[in-house]
């Protein structure tokens, strides 16, 4: 009886604002961000192009990756078609940049709210369905997505927007422009990281993860499993239609094919695998390292024509040996880091 | 538009052969699903890989006729499968589905990027004929009925498989409940992996025959898998016989949208129409019957 009066006594609301202040000191979250805040000024500090293109793609990645990590790390659907919501994204931004005229910023705004609408949209008929179901699920709405953008007239139809050179002056000129993108997406890929972390140590994020390991158990204890799981889709999609948004007006045009590329759902779905699920470091480190190594391939004379087979045999070899991704392996063969690593 | 059925009919039949061929694919797929819940994401690399049996052994030095290549794809598709089963899924067919899912997407990088550093992406073609029949004012390509025939009488070999001999029955047992079957002594790694093999052979099969009568490449398996999935999940994952019924309603589709809109709409239809049934009947549009 008294250890109960005991656990009354305690101020709920204390413990969590202690813990509030504990979140911002933890370093999991500072190695994290200052891994992406070093690279992504790596091109900012040297001025070279060159290699501002390549650490472009590797934030792209670790954007698309962290936020897919929000629904399938964290609350375990596998969502394959998630590049619905870059793609949709992406034509939402230039479909306003082309017809309206509107500021970049505008339209970034609107691509994630298109990408977060139709996130929840489907998120509320989809989640009902579990596991494999759940992912053919999301192939067929990226797959008919694909086929209705390329039939929907506004946007182009098959052969898609292309955004008029003009609209480059708006910001400086075509260099500025693409500098300005660049910055734009690491702010959003810090963005990302941070929110990633917030929501993995908040309440809803332990909802999320009670989810992952069992839903109906996770029903039982009082998570409102459907909201749950639909605003943890919605979250996951709103930052990679914005990030779409930028792709597209750095690449000057856009086309259903390449928006709605199954490929690099499969590939962002890769990039979490390897780092590690459900973690926050897991996905930045699988992203950075899933393009290092394509990019290495590439350009290696012994791979170029075989780098997805030698890719592929890689991702074999993790998945059979190491299923739990690089950071997964760590905190478990190393329990200090635990720590650490997020 | 009226409905004028002399018009349509020979689209509608055109569209029903093709739909068996991608009813035989759809087999596999679901036949690997409904026996250890793999989604096959190699099953479209598969199917380009057959047709580049035939059409190599076709345009190579021996210049086989395709219908005995299709023989001969019928046994290699088999250990293949298998080979497949052994090295990629058998360590993770108990993890999480995830993990079956990823395997079989490496083993298609593999296989794609292999293919397209050996083959490249130029459309290939096997040129090859059997002339054109005749249904009164029908005329159909006598490839397409060969291998709409051919699919009848593989779907008839499987169902006699599976249910008139031993490992055919082992099969279904692993299918109906692992662990059960196990305490009865059946091996089921090994029927595991003979059922990947059946999956993995129907594929190849059907890539055989549509190499007869549809250009490819080695990427253009990609579009036979979503169909796969579609055609899959129309006759309820997990029943052979739901997929070639599946395939018909398919091709049928096929041949008959293009008369009420544009070609390009016939995969937005296809698409929407997988997530509804997938919604409203996961177990398929047949499966209400069970």
């Amino acid at each position: 009886m008294k250890d109960s009066t005991n656990i009354t006594l305690t101020p709920p609301r204390r413990a969590s604002q202690h813990a509030g202040l504990k979140l911002w000191l933890s370093p999991g979250i500072w190695i994290t961000l200052l891994l992406v805040l070093l690279v992504g000024l790596l091109p900012v500090i040297t001025g070279n192009a060159a290699t501002r293109e390549v650490i472009f793609t590797m934030l792209l990645s670790v954007v698309l990756a962290t936020n897919l990590n929000i629904i399938l790390g964290y609350t375990g659907y596998v969502s394959f078609g998630h590049v619905v919501f870059f793609g949709i994204g992406g034509y939402t931004g230039l479909f306003m940049l082309s017809q309206y005229n509107a500021p970049i910023w505008l339209a970034l705004f609107a691509g994630g709210l298109v990408a977060g609408t139709l996130a929840f949209l489907v998120g509320k008929a989809i989640l009902r369905l579990r596991g494999a179901y759940f992912a053919l699920a999301t192939i067929g709405i990226n797959e008919a997505m694909r086929a209705f953008v390329g039939n929907f007239p506004p946007f182009g139809a098959a052969t898609g927007i292309s955004l008029n050179f003009g609209i480059y002056q708006d910001y400086g000129g075509a260099a500025q422009a693409l500098w300005m993108t660049y910055i734009l997406l690491l702010g959003l890929a810090l963005f990302s990281v941070i929110l990633s972390y917030l929501i993995k140590t908040s309440k809803f994020g332990l909802s999320l993860l009670t989810i992952r390991e069992d839903e109906d158990a996770a029903e039982v204890i009082g998570v409102t499993t459907p909201n749950a799981k639909t605003w943890s889709y919605v979250i996951s999609a709103i930052i990679p239609g914005m990030v779409g948004v930028l792709f597209f007006f750095k690449n000057g045009n856009i086309e259903p094919a390449e928006a709605f590329r199954l490929n690099t759902s499969i590939e962002t779905i890769v990039m979490v695998m390897l780092g590690g699920q459900g973690t926050v470091l897991g996905p930045v480190l699988g992203a950075a390292g899933y393009q290092r190594l394509r990019g290495f391939l590439l350009t290696n004379p012994l791979f170029k024509d075989i780098q997805l087979s030698v890719a592929g045999l890689l991702l074999l070899l993790i998945i059979l040996f190491i299923p739990s991704g690089a950071v997964g392996w760590l905190r478990k063969r190393f329990p200090r880091l635990r720590k650490v690593l997020q | 538009m009226e409905f004028n059925l002399a018009k349509i009919l020979p689209f509608l039949i055109d569209g029903l052969l093709i739909g068996f061929v991608y009813g035989i694919a759809a087999m596999g797929m679901t036949l690997i699903w409904g026996v250890m819940k793999v989604i096959n994401l190699a099953h479209g690399a598969i199917i380009a890989l057959g047709s580049f049996f035939v059409y190599l052994l076709f345009v190579g030095p021996f210049q086989l006729h395709p219908y005995i290549s299709l023989l001969l794809v019928i046994p290699i598709g088999l250990l293949f499968g298998m080979l497949i089963y052994f090295l990629s899924i058998h360590r993770v067919i108990n993890a999480p589905y995830l993990s079956t899912l990823l395997a079989t997407f490496s083993v298609n990088m593999i296989i794609i990027g292999l293919g397209t550093a050996q083959f490249s992406t130029t459309p290939r073609a096997i040129d090859f004929s059997l002339g054109t029949f005749h249904f009164g004012s029908i005329t159909v390509l006598g490839t397409r009925l060969f291998a709409a025939g051919a699919a009848v009488v593989l779907t008839a070999a499987l169902y006699l498989f599976l249910f008139k001999t031993t490992p055919g029955k082992f099969v279904r047992a692993v299918a109906n409940n692992r662990a059960a079957a196990e305490l009865m002594g059946i091996p089921s790694s090994r029927i595991l992996a003979l059922s990947f093999g059946l999956g993995t052979m129907l594929a190849a099969v059907s890539g055989g025959l549509i190499a007869t009568f549809f250009p490819f490449t080695i990427l253009s398996g990609g579009t036979y898998q979503l169909k796969s999935f579609v055609i899959g999940v129309l006759g309820g994952l997990g029943d052979p016989l739901g997929a070639l019924l599946g395939g018909l309603i398919l091709g049928a589709l096929e041949g008959l949208i293009p008369f009420y809109m544009g070609t390009s709409w016939v995969p937005v239809v296809e698409f929407v129409m997988f997530v509804l049934i997938l919604l409203v009947m996961p177990k398929g549009l047949f499966g209400a019957k069970k």
